[in-house]
C-alpha cells in the first residue's frame, strides 16, 4: 500500500479550478518529485493533503486512511502527513523561541507530552537536523536562513509523519544552503523511513532528490515514471521544453526554439 | 531593555515617572490648597504666591491643576482601556468567526467607524447625562470601532503567516492560534496604538469638559479648569493656559511611550536621529579621495579580470558602498570593487544574498542614493563622471544610453499607468518626441521583444500582462531608448524556467541588434555562465574571481567559486552520493560582523531593498 495516494484529486477555489484529475502514489520510504511551472498546482495539491485546500472532488489517502472531510479519523489521517513551507522566513513565529515552535509540532502526535518529555523530545528533533539544541530558547531572527528551514524541517518531524510534503523547500535559499537542507532531507529520510513528497520548479533539484517524477501542468499531471527514464526519454513535449530550459553550467545557452515565446 | 535607553525611551520614562508621582501625590499636597477659597485673593494674576493665579472663588490655580492630575489620568486611562479592551475581544472574535459572521461583525464596526466619534459621545451622554463617568464610558466605547478595525486588520495578516499555518497544520485550534500567535505579533503594534490613543483620548476629555459635557462642579479635571480660565482669558492668561500645559505635557509623554514602544527603527524619532547622523557622517567619515593617482577616467585603473581589451563602455574601480547601521557607524556592503565593461560585452555578476551584487550594478548606474555613502576612484559611463554631479543633458543621456530591468517587474511598472504610458515616458522626457512618434517606437520596443498586438496592449495596464510579458516589457522599455548599457538585476529570478529562457532570448537578441553592453546579475552560476562572455563572482562585498563563462569549470579557482559550483544540483549530479558542501566560514549565509541576520525581518528595510526602491524612480 502506498504512503500517499491521491486519486482523480479535483480542487476548486469558488468557482476556479485549480487541479483537476490528479493522481500521484508516493511508496513507503521513497521520494516522489512533483515538477512544474507557477500556477500549475503544484502547491494547491500539498496544501489539500493537509488540509489547508478545499477538496472538490477525488480523495488523498495516507497508509489507506482518507485525510477528506471533518470527520475525526480524516483529522487524524491529516495530522500523519506534514509540511514543510518554502520561505523559513514567514514559517516560524517571529516573537516564539524556536523550541517552542518545534514543541507545537508534537501536538499532530495527537499524544499527551509531559513537559521534560517534550524538552528532550525538541532538544532530540534539533540535533536531528544539526541545529544546536542549546539554542532552543532563541527567537527565529538569530538564525540564519538555511539554520530556520532546518528548524521548520524540525517541527514537521516533530508530528512524527509518515508522509513529509516539502513544497519548494529550496526556492528561498542560497545554492550553499540549498544543498545542506538537500542533504539532510535525505539523510532523515534514510535515517526515519520517511515517504516524501518533494515539490519544486527546479528540475536539477527534483532530479537529484527524487526516485520518480511527476511533471505537472495547468493542474494536471502531464507525464510520470521513474527518474531516471523519464529525464532520459521525455514522452511529452512539455516535459522536453523544460529539460531544454534548464541552463547548465558552462554551456552556452541557444535560444532557436524558444526565441519565439 | 535596549528600547528603554533610547532618548525616546529615557524621556518617555521620565514623563511617565514623573506624571504618576503627580497622581499619587498631587490631592494630598495640593488637594487643600485647591479647595481653600479665599474671596479676598480672587481673580489673582499669576504671580510668585499663585503660579496660574486664582479663580473667582480665590482658590489656586496651580494648586488646583496638580491636584487634577489624578482624575484626570483616571478618566483617560479608564476610557483608552475600555476602547483598547473592547477593540481586542471584537477583533479576535471577529478573526476566529466563520466566514458570514464575521463579514457581518466587521461590516457593523465599519459602520460605526463612519460616524464622528463626537457625535457618539453626545448620544452617550444622552443617554447618561453629563458625569464623568458617563464620558469615559462614552469615549471609551466610542474607540472601540476604531481599534476593532486595527486588531482585525493586524490579526488577520498574521494568521495568513505560514507559521500560523503550520501550526494548523499540527493540529493546534483556534484559541491555541489566537493566544500563542496572533495575540503576541500583534501586541507591539497594539501597545503602540494604545499610548497613542491615550493622549487622544485626554485631549477628548479636555474638550469634553470645556464644552461642559464632561466632569461637572465640584469635581474637575483639566478640562474643566480650562473652561474656567477662558473667561478671564484677558485679565489673567495662564489660568486657561497653565491647565493647557500640563495637557500637552501628558500628551506628548503617552506620544513618547508610544514612539519608545515602536520597535521598528527609522519609523520614529531614532530612524529620525539616525538619519541626521547619517547625513552628517559622510563627508566626516575618512574615504579614499576620488580620483586621486588615477590621471583621468580610465586610464591608470586596471579593473578588467583576463583579457582587458579596449576602453571601457562603463567601469568602476575600488568601488565601495557603504550604509549608515543605525547607532551612528557605517556598514561597508561593496568592499573596493573593480569592474569594467566593454562596449557589446556581455558580464555576468554571481553571488549569493548579501554579496553586494546588486549594489555594485546600482552604483555602476548611478542609481544609488542617500543612505548609502559611494565611494570609488573611478566611476563612470562612457565619459560622463557619474561622482560629479551631473548636468541635465549628461542625466538625460544616462536615460537613454543605460537601461536598467529589475527583478520584479510587477514593482517597478506603475499599476496606475498605463503599459503605453511609462513605455513612452524615456522617448518623450529625454528624447522630446512627440507622442505619436513615441507610441511608434514604444511599438516597435514590444515587438522587439514578441509580444503580440503591441498597439493594442499598449493600452493595458501592467497586471494586465502575465509576468514574463511584463519583464519583456521592460526590457521593451529599457530598449526604446536604445541603451548602450543594459543592467538587468535578476530579471529571471521570479519567473519559470521556460519563461525565463523566453525573456533571456528577448535579452540576447536585443544585444546582438543594438550591440549593446549587458550587465546580468544572478544567483544562479549555471544560468550566468551560459549566457554571459565573463562572470564575476562576488562575495561577501568583494569580487572573488573573474572568470571566462565557457570554461568556468575548468578555470575556476577561489574555493568560494568551486564550491558554489560543486554545490549545485545539475542534470548529470550524482544522485547515490550527497551534495558537496560549501564549508563553513565560507558560505554566505553566516551571520554579518555585529550579529546581524543576513535577512532582516520583514519591513525593515535592507539595503537591496532600499535602493531598489529608489532606483526604481528612475
Amino acid at each position: 500500500m502506498a504512503a500517499l495516494e491521491i486519486e482523480n484529486l479535483g480542487i476548486r477555489y469558488g468557482t476556479r479550478s485549480v487541479v483537476a484529475g490528479v493522481s500521484l502514489a508516493v511508496a513507503p520510504g521513497t521520494t516522489v518529485g512533483l515538477v512544474g511551472e507557477s500556477g500549475s498546482g503544484k502547491s494547491s495539491i500539498a496544501n489539500a493533503a493537509v488540509g489547508l485546500a478545499p477538496v472538490a472532488s477525488g480523495d488523498i489517502r495516507v497508509g489507506g486512511a482518507s485525510t477528506v472531510g471533518r470527520r475525526a479519523a480524516a483529522r487524524a489521517a491529516r495530522r500523519r502527513v506534514q509540511l514543510i513551507f518554502q520561505d523559513p522566513f514567514s514559517a516560524l513565529d517571529p516573537r516564539m523561541p524556536v523550541g517552542e515552535s518545534v514543541a507545537e509540532g508534537t501536538l499532530a502526535t495527537g499524544r499527551r507530552w509531559g513537559r521534560e518529555e517534550r524538552r528532550r523530545r525538541v532538544r532530540e528533533l534539533l540535533e536531528q537536523v544539526h541545529v544546536d539544541p542549546d539554542r532552543a530558547g532563541a527567537l527565529p531572527g538569530a538564525f540564519s536562513g538555511g539554520q530556520r528551514q532546518r528548524i521548520t524541517i524540525a517541527r514537521a518531524l516533530a508530528g512524527e509523519p509518515e508522509v513529509l510534503i516539502a513544497d519548494e523547500v529550496t526556492s528561498a535559499l542560497d545554492v550553499s544552503v540549498q544543498s545542506t537542507v538537500l542533504n539532510l532531507l535525505r539523510e532523515l529520510q534514510r535515517t526515519l523511513g520517511l515517504s516524501i513528497l518533494f515539490i519544486s520548479h527546479n528540475l536539477a533539484v527534483v532530479r537529484y532528490i527524487s526516485d520518480e517524477i511527476y511533471v505537472m501542468r495547468g493542474g494536471g499531471i502531464v507525464e510520470s515514471g521513474p527518474t531516471e527514464a523519464l529525464l532520459d526519454a521525455p514522452a511529452d513535449p512539455y516535459t522536453a521544453e523544460l529539460l531544454g530550459a534548464v541552463p547548465v553550467l558552462g554551456e552556452r545557452m541557444t535560444f532557436e526554439e524558444a526565441a519565439t515565446p | 531593555m535596549k528600547k528603554l535607553l533610547s532618548p525616546a525611551g529615557i524621556a518617555a520614562s521620565l514623563g511617565l515617572a514623573l506624571l504618576l508621582a503627580l497622581a499619587l501625590a498631587g490631592p494630598a499636597l495640593w488637594g487643600e490648597a485647591a479647595t481653600q477659597r479665599a474671596v479676598a485673593d480672587r481673580w489673582a494674576p499669576a504671580g510668585s504666591e499663585f503660579h496660574f493665579g486664582t479663580d473667582d472663588l480665590g482658590r489656586d490655580i496651580f494648586a488646583r491643576v496638580m491636584a487634577a492630575t489624578r482624575l484626570s489620568l483616571l478618566l483617560t486611562l479608564g476610557a483608552t482601556a475600555i476602547g483598547v479592551g473592547g477593540g481586542v475581544l471584537v477583533g479576535l472574535t471577529a478573526v476566529v468567526l466563520p466566514r458570514y459572521p464575521r463579514r457581518f461583525l466587521v461590516w457593523i464596526m465599519d459602520m460605526l467607524l463612519a460616524f464622528p466619534w463626537l457625535l457618539l459621545v453626545l448620544f452617550f451622554t444622552v443617554i447618561w447625562g453629563a458625569t464623568a463617568t458617563g464620558a469615559m464610558l462614552a469615549i471609551g466605547l466610542s474607540g472601540i470601532p476604531n481599534l476593532t478595525r486595527l486588531v482585525y486588520n493586524l490579526a488577520a495578516s498574521v494568521s495568513e503567516q505560514d507559521y500560523v499555518r503550520a501550526a494548523r497544520v499540527a493540529g493546534a485550534g483556534p484559541v491555541r492560534v489566537l493566544f500563542r500567535h496572533i495575540l503576541p505579533n500583534i501586541a507591539n503594534p497594539l501597545l503602540v496604538q494604545a499610548s497613542a490613543s491615550a493622549s487622544v483620548t485626554l485631549l477628548a476629555f479636555a474638550g469634553l469638559s470645556f464644552l461642559g459635557l464632561g466632569v461637572q462642579a465640584p469635581e474637575y479635571d483639566w478640562g474643566r479648569l480650562i473652561n474656567e480660565g477662558v473667561a478671564h482669558l484677558y485679565t489673567n492668561p495662564m489660568a486657561a493656559i497653565g491647565p493647557g500645559i500640563v495637557i500637552v505635557f501628558a500628551g506628548l509623554v503617552f506620544t513618547l511611550v508610544a514612539e519608545a514602544l515602536t520597535d521598528r527603527p527609522g519609523q520614529g524619532l531614532r530612524g529620525v536621529a539616525a538619519a541626521a547622523r547619517a547625513a552628517v557622517l559622510p563627508g566626516a567619515a575618512p574615504l579614499p579621495a576620488r580620483g586621486a593617482g588615477a590621471g583621468g577616467p580610465g586610464d591608470g585603473a586596471d579593473p578588467g579580470g583576463p583579457g582587458d581589451r579596449g576602453p571601457a563602455l562603463a567601469e568602476v574601480a575600488d568601488l565601495r558602498v557603504a550604509f549608515p547601521d543605525g547607532a551612528g557607524g557605517l556598514v561597508e556592503r561593496v568592499r573596493g570593487v573593480s569592474l569594467a565593461v566593454r562596449p557589446g560585452e556581455v558580464v555576468g555578476i554571481v553571488g549569493e544574498s548579501g554579496s553586494g551584487k546588486s549594489l555594485t550594478a546600482m552604483a555602476l548606474a548611478g542609481l544609488l542614493e542617500a543612505p548609502a555613502v559611494v565611494s570609488a576612484r573611478v566611476r563612470r559611463f562612457d565619459d560622463i563622471d557619474l561622482d560629479a554631479p551631473l548636468t541635465r543633458a549628461l542625466s538625460k543621456r544616462l536615460g537613454t544610453e543605460l537601461g536598467f530591468v529589475f527583478q520584479d517587474p510587477l514593482t517597478s511598472l506603475n499599476p496606475a499607468l498605463t503599459i503605453g504610458r511609462q513605455l513612452t515616458e524615456v522617448s518623450r522626457t529625454h528624447l522630446g518626441m512627440s507622442r505619436s512618434r513615441a507610441r511608434d517606437r514604444a511599438v516597435a520596443g514590444l515587438e522587439a521583444v514578441g509580444i503580440p498586438e503591441p498597439r493594442r496592449r499598449l493600452g493595458d495596464y501592467p497586471h494586465q500582462f502575465s509576468g514574463g510579458m511584463r519583464q519583456r516589457a521592460m526590457i521593451g522599455m529599457a530598449l526604446t531608448g536604445h541603451p548602450r548599457l543594459i543592467i538587468a538585476d535578476e530579471p529571471t529570478t521570479a519567473l519559470d524556467v521556460t519563461v525565463q529562457k523566453q525573456v533571456l532570448a528577448v535579452l540576447r537578441r536585443a544585444q546582438r541588434s543594438t550591440d549593446a553592453a549587458i550587465v546580468l546579475i544572478s544567483h544562479d552560476i549555471a544560468l550566468v555562465s551560459g549566457f554571459c562572455d565573463r562572470v564575476v563572482v562576488m562575495k561577501d562585498g568583494e569580487v572573488v574571481e573573474d572568470l571566462d563563462a565557457q570554461h568556468i569549470r575548468e578555470q575556476a579557482r577561489h574555493p568560494y567559486t568551486r564550491g558554489l559550483i560543486a554545490c549545485l544540483p545539475d542534470m548529470r549530479s550524482d544522485r547515490t552520493r550527497p551534495l558537496p558542501v560549501v564549508e563553513d566560514g565560507v558560505p554566505a549565509a553566516d551571520p554579518l560582523p555585529g550579529g546581524e541576520p543576513r535577512r532582516p525581518a520583514p519591513g525593515v528595510p535592507t539595503a537591496d531593498a532600499g535602493t531598489r526602491s529608489g532606483g526604481s524612480a528612475l
